[in-house]
């Protein structure tokens, strides 16, 4: 198990109380509600939750790729001293690609596909140093050669086409490598890969994260993907952050159900085999019609009275100010309730109407 | 891509071998009646009737008779009976005018249109768009003949900025040869600017959604770097598919009007000539020739598809 650096250094990247909404033809969606995230140098932060929880958007955003005249961007994020959210685009420019580089979940349309791969990687190098085709090239095959991509000198001259979805991830990963960034945003690297590709991929992404320092932010919805390779989790849910703590806090002493329902959802090989994979009922609500107070509340099993008030992102455990939840549980019905079985972490079915019917 | 193009050249020769089946059978063996007599034009006299009679064959079965046509097609061998001139010297007097119209008009139209095209598409709903799809929609349609003769009676005739009608050498005199040029290329290519700004406009919209694009912007680069080698070189692929297509309809025949409007004496003019006066070997010999350009450009927009779109070359 990995182990993160004192959450007490200087942070790379600090998130403050972001809001992101869009301006649909059905309504405002509010896509992002006031995340707030820190990110240290040489550390791995994972941002976990369903499709539609705004991680993706808080990712995109962070690198200005939000940006249209639809969206509506509050609050602050800060990149070694640089505002991110208002900057110009001239300025956001210069960092993209060079000190925040990002890796796409779809490595099969995320290249051009009539470009060489390395016309695309040494186009990003060019962009952000003065150096000369030659050597541009020799370091695009350097590269290449580290994400272990083999016959890098040959393979540079192909077209996207002829690689393999891993090894085009790979390429992804080669290219937002290029400049040295600071800071690494993968958005769902591994999601459209084998098994097997993912957890190769991942082993590279950590051995890059010890070789060059970089802060990695790892945006997904797999909570398997999380164990192999986070420091820290933020869990989201419907564009807030529900929970936040180390990889073990989160893993062993989870305070949200909705940390639960993922946890229990996980197909894992070192417990009895249940007859069904558990599932959370319902789906994630649409963000332009969230429920009022805990989002959650309509698929939590233990809702009561007070899940009506939005519940603070707070500390609500003695002697742990790292580990944050927005549940309004006490500590001590936390641990009771997320017990389904002896030793085992999952969500209680919740009893609807047609259950009881 | 050696094999690609010898494969592409095979089935062309055989889309013109179909192509000369169907305009023998056309002009030769269904029409009522005696095609020697056709042939001969008005009023003609019983022993030249029985002269083309021979010479094509006509007494001969059918085989044989469409091998002696495309044997006097293809050996130049033709002789219009209207006018006594040779087929295909005429046409190879033509042919450099065709294709000076049609060279110039097609790089005109393709880069008016990229540049409205992405123009328009970089504004998409704004005021320079709305415009520039009102342009277009007034430019596709006019039809070539009434815009020709507006130019040519206005700005060539009564204000004397270009010459009314006509055609200089290249060889003679390059800049002249434009300056005849210039009017009948604009008014063939309005019509093709039109329409190519918006099929360009469209993919470049498409385009611009796609993830690579996004990819492109994250890795820093310049918007105008973006537009241009990214955006635009995807959203060329099918318009340069029309651009040779239409090409080479326009050198197998789409010229006729622009041709006979600005008086330019090409292969086209010929042709219109030849098929109002029911001339038949120089209809025979430009219908040939028309489909051999059609069918030539197309072979030619395939092998450029596979240079422009890497994926295509496996295939």
């Amino acid at each position: 198990m990995s182990v993160g650096p004192a959450p007490s250094g200087d942070p790379i990247l600090t998130v403050e109380e972001l809001h992101v909404s869009f301006a649909t033809e059905e309504g405002v969606v509010q896509a992002v509600d006031g995340v707030s995230l820190e990110l240290q140098p040489g550390e791995v932060l994972a941002v976990v939750g369903e499709s539609g929880s705004g991680k993706s958007v808080t990712a995109m955003t962070v690198m200005g790729l939000t940006r249209s005249p639809n969206a509506r961007f509050e609050g602050t994020a800060h990149y070694k001293g640089t505002e991110l959210i208002d900057a110009p685009e001239d300025q956001l420019r210069q960092i993209r690609g060079a000190e925040i580089a990002m890796i796409f979940q779809d490595p099969m349309t995320s290249l051009n596909p009539v470009m060489k791969i390395g016309d695309q990687i040494v186009e990003q190098i060019q962009e952000h140093e003065a150096l000369p085709d030659q050597q541009a090239r020799e370091r695009a095959i350097e590269l290449l050669e580290k994400v272990g991509i083999p016959r890098a000198r040959e393979r540079i001259d192909n077209y996207p086409f002829e690689f393999s979805g891993g090894m085009r991830q790979r390429v992804m990963i080669a290219l937002a490598l290029s400049c040295n960034p600071s800071v690494l945003i993968a958005d769902e690297p591994t999601t459209a890969l084998d098994v097997t590709i993912q957890a190769q991929i991942l082993l590279r992404m950590r051995e890059l994260r010890d070789e060059t320092g970089a802060g990695i932010i790892l945006v997904t919805h797999d909570l398997g993907v999380v164990a192999d390779i986070a420091d820290r989790i933020a869990v989201m849910y419907a564009g807030r952050i529900v929970e936040h703590g180390t990889l073990d806090e989160i893993f062993y002493d989870p305070q949200h159900p909705y940390t639960w329902g993922l946890l229990g959802s996980i197909a894992r090989v070192d417990r009895p085999r249940p007859e069904r994979l558990p599932a959370i009922a319902g789906l994630p609500p649409s963000l332009s019609d969230r429920p009022s107070g805990c989002h959650f509340r309509p698929r939590c099993p233990h809702e009561f009275a007070k899940c009506v008030e939005v519940p603070p992102l707070e500390s609500r455990l003695e002697g742990n100010r790292e580990h944050r939840d927005r549940c309004w549980l006490t500590a001590e019905q936390k641990k009771q309730l997320r017990e389904v079985r002896p030793g085992e972490i999952g969500l209680a079915a919740k009893s609807t109407g047609a259950d009881a019917a | 891509m050696g094999r690609f193009i010898v494969r592409r050249l095979i089935q062309m020769t055989f889309v013109l071998f179909a192509v000369s089946i169907m305009t023998f059978l056309i002009f030769n063996v269904i029409p009522n009646g005696d095609p020697a007599e056709r042939m001969a034009g008005r009023q003609p006299r019983e022993a030249q009737i029985e002269a083309i009679r021979k010479e094509w064959g006509f007494d001969d079965n059918i085989f044989v008779q469409y091998f002696t046509t495309m044997k006097k097609v293809f050996t130049g061998d033709l002789v219009s009976y209207f006018t006594q001139l040779p087929v295909g010297e005429e046409i190879v007097k033509g042919l450099p005018r065709t294709l000076s119209l049609a060279i110039g008009a097609a790089i005109l139209w393709m880069f008016v249109a990229i540049c409205f095209g992405l123009y328009s598409a970089v504004k998409a709903g704004k005021f320079a768009d709305r415009f520039l799809t009102i342009i277009a929609l007034i430019g596709i349609s006019m039809p070539v003949f009434w815009i020709g003769a507006l130019m040519n009676h206005y700005l060539g005739y009564k204000l004397g900025w270009f010459p009314n009608g006509g055609y200089v050498e290249f060889t003679e005199d390059p800049i002249d040869w434009a300056y005849h040029l210039i009017l009948p290329w604009t008014a063939l290519a309005i019509l093709f600017i039109g329409f190519y700004s918006r099929v360009l406009r469209s993919n470049v919209l498409d385009t611009i959604n796609e993830d690579f694009v996004r990819t492109a912007r994250a890795k820093g680069l310049g918007e105008r770097q973006i537009m241009i080698r990214h955006v635009l070189r995807n959203s060329m692929i099918p318009i340069v598919t029309l651009w040779g297509l239409d090409f080479g309809a326009v050198v197998g025949g789409g010229a006729i009007l622009t041709e006979t409007v600005f008086d330019l004496q090409g292969v086209g003019q010929y042709a219109a000539e030849a098929v109002g006066q029911l001339d038949v070997p120089p209809v025979l010999a430009t219908t040939m020739f028309a489909a051999f350009f059609i069918v030539l450009l197309n072979a030619i927009v395939d092998i450029l598809y596979a240079y422009l779109d890497p994926r295509i070359r496996l295939q």
